[in-house]
C-alpha cells in the first residue's frame, strides 16, 4: 500500500518521494514512504497526533534540517531534481517549497514589508518591482482589496484570519512551485476558514498544495488528493473521493470513520 | 463489513438506531404483502382491509427514518461505510415504502374479487407471491447481515419472477378471450401479478443497495455508467 502514486492522475508529478525515512535520535518518526504529488493539485495529509504528518509536510522543505538530531534518509525531487542531493541549497529548497504554519506569524513590521521581506532577502532592489510583486502576491492571497489603503500600517493590527492571508501573501511573493500548510485554519473561526479554504481552491490553479489537517472535514472539502499515515507509515493515498466514501484499507475505514482507539 | 465501534457512543446508538426502525418498517411490510396475499388465496376480506390499514405505520415510519438520517448527516458528517450506510437508507426506505404500497393494492384488487366468484384456482400466482416474499425477505437478511453475496442472488432470482409474470399474463388472457364476462377478474389478477412483479424489482433494488453499502460500489445499469460496468 505503501508506494502507490496518485491514482487516476492526468496531472504531472510536482513532488517524488521514493523511500524516505526520518528519524529523530534512534527512533523511527516516518518511513519509509513512497508517494508522488501531482502538481496544482491539492492533496491533504491526515492521520491522528504523532503519526508522522507533519514530519512528512517539514521533509518537503528540508525544514527538518533545522532540527537537532533528525536525521532523513531517501529521496525527494522537485521536477524531478533531488533537493537533498549534495550542493543544494536548503534556502533555494524554501524558496520553490514554501510553507504557511498552523499559527500566522507576521513579522512586527508593515504589512507591505511583511510580503516584501522575502524579495529584499533575495536580492530584490527595484522597489517598483517589488511594489508590484506585494500587490500581486495580497492578490492571490486573496487580501489586497482589503489592505491597499493601509499597507504602511503594522500587520499585527489585522485579524487573525488577515494575518493567516498575510502569510500565505508572504510565502507566494518569492514565487514558490509548492506551497505546504500545516494546519492553517486550525485556530480561525468558521468564516475566516472558509475563507483559507476558498483561497486554497483558488491557489491550486497556480500552485501545488499540500496540506495537514486534523480537521476531516476540511481534508474532504479542499483536497483532490488524501494520505492517511498512521504511526509513522503511509496506509492509504487515494483521491479524496475514494478515501470519503470508500477507502480499501480497514484502518483508514476506521479513522475517517471515527472507530478508533 | 467489520463490526468495529465508533469512538462516539452516542453515534453508534443513533446508526443502530437507525438500522433497527429500518427493518421494522420492511417487516411491516413483509407484514401487508403477506397478509394480502394470504387474503387473496382464503377469500378473506376482514384480512384485506386489515392489511390496508396497516400501510399507516408504513408511512409514519418513512417520515421518521428519513428525518433520522438528515438529523445524522446534519449533526454527524459520516464518511465511508456510515455515509454508504445512511443514503443507503435514505434510498430504501422509498423502495421499501413503495412496496407497501403495491401491498396495499393487491388488496385492494382482492377486496373487489372477493364480490365475485372464483375464475380458476391458483397455480403461477401462490409460487409467484412465494417467490417475490422470498426476495424481500432475503433482501432484508442480506441488509442486516451485510452480505453483498446474498444479495446479489436476490438480484439473480428477479428473472424467476419476470418469468412467471409473463406466463401468467399468457394464462389470464386465454381466459379473457375465452369469454367476456372472465374480463373483471381476469384483470384483477393480472393486476396482482404485475403488483408482485413491482415488488420483486423493488426488492432487486433494496439489494442492489446493499451490495453498495458494503462494497462501495455501484452495480446499478452496469451498461451506462463511465467505467462501463467494470465494478
Amino acid at each position: 500500500m505503501n508506494s502507490q502514486p496518485a491514482p487516476d492522475t492526468p496531472a504531472r508529478i510536482s513532488l517524488s518521494v521514493s523511500n524516505l525515512t526520518v528519524c529523530y535520535g534512534a527512533k523511527r518518526a516516518l518511513g519509509p514512504v513512497n508517494m508522488e504529488i501531482a502538481e496544482k493539485h491539492v492533496t491533504a495529509l491526515i492521520g491522528p497526533s504523532g503519526c508522522g504528518k507533519s514530519t512528512f509536510l517539514r521533509s518537503l522543505n528540508r525544514m527538518n534540517d533545522l532540527v537537532l538530531g533528525c536525521r532523513v534518509e531517501g529521496d525527494v525531487r522537485l521536477d524531478g531534481q533531488p533537493i537533498y542531493g549534495s550542493g543544494v541549497d536548503p534556502v533555494e529548497v524554501r524558496r520553490r517549497v514554501g510553507m504557511v504554519f498552523q499559527k500566522s506569524n507576521p513579522f512586527p513590521k508593515t504589512i507591505f514589508e511583511n510580503v516584501a521581506y522575502g524579495l529584499r532577502i533575495g536580492g530584490m532592489r527595484d522597489r517598483g518591482e517589488i511594489a508590484g510583486r506585494v500587490e500581486h502576491a495580497l492578490g492571490q492571497a486573496a487580501l489586497w482589496d482589503e489592505v491597499k489603503g493601509r499597507l504602511g500600517e503594522s500587520a499585527l493590527g489585522l485579524s487573525g484570519g488577515q494575518q493567516q492571508r498575510l502569510c500565505i501573501a508572504r510565502a507566494l511573493a518569492v514565487e514558490p512551485d509548492v506551497l505546504l500548510m500545516d494546519e492553517p485554519a486550525s485556530a480561525l473561526d468558521p468564516i475566516a476558514t472558509a475563507h483559507i479554504e476558498e483561497l486554497i481552491h483558488e491557489l491550486a490553479r497556480d500552485y501545488t498544495v499540500v496540506i495537514v489537517t486534523h480537521n476531516m472535514q476540511q481534508a474532504a472539502r479542499v483536497s483532490d488528493y488524501t494520505a492517511f499515515f498512521y504511526m509513522g507509515d503511509l496506509v492509504e493515498f487515494a483521491s479524496t473521493d475514494t478515501i470519503f466514501t470508500h477507502p480499501s484499507q480497514p484502518r483508514t475505514e476506521d479513522y475517517v470513520t471515527g472507530r478508533f482507539g | 463489513m467489520r463490526v468495529r465501534e465508533h469512538t462516539d457512543q452516542e453515534f453508534e446508538q443513533e446508526l443502530r438506531h437507525l438500522r433497527e426502525q429500518l427493518l421494522l418498517m420492511g417487516s411491516h411490510v413483509e407484514g401487508i404483502i403477506g397478509s394480502s396475499l394470504r387474503a387473496l388465496l382464503e377469500r378473506d376480506s376482514v384480512l384485506a382491509q386489515r392489511a390496508i390499514e396497516a400501510d399507516r405505520v408504513v408511512d409514519r415510519l418513512e417520515i421518521e427514518i428519513d428525518s433520522l438520517c438528515l438529523q445524522i448527516l446534519a449533526r454527524r458528517q459520516p464518511v465511508a461505510s456510515d455515509l454508504r450506510f445512511v443514503t443507503m437508507v435514505l434510498k430504501a426506505v422509498t423502495d421499501i415504502e413503495r412496496m407497501g404500497d403495491l401491498g396495499v393494492n393487491i388488496s385492494e384488487r382482492v377486496l373487489e374479487l372477493n364480490r365475485e366468484p372464483p375464475l380458476k384456482p391458483y397455480v403461477d400466482l401462490p409460487r409467484m407471491a412465494d417467490e417475490t416474499q422470498m426476495m424481500l425477505r432475503e433482501a432484508l437478511d442480506a441488509f442486516v447481515a451485510k452480505d453483498a453475496d446474498r444479495a446479489r442472488r436476490v438480484i439473480d432470482r428477479d428473472q424467476i419472477i419476470d418469468d412467471l409474470y409473463a406466463q401468467i399474463f399468457r394464462e389470464l388472457l386465454t381466459y379473457m378471450m375465452e369469454e367476456a364476462k372472465n374480463v373483471y377478474r381476469a384483470t384483477r389478477l393480472q393486476s396482482i401479478a404485475k403488483y408482485l412483479e413491482r415488488i420483486a424489482d423493488h426488492a432487486t433494488n433494496l439489494a442492489e443497495l446493499v451490495v453498495f453499502m458494503v462494497k462501495g460500489s455501484d452495480i446499478r445499469h452496469p451498461d451506462s455508467r463511465a467505467d462501463g460496468g467494470k465494478n
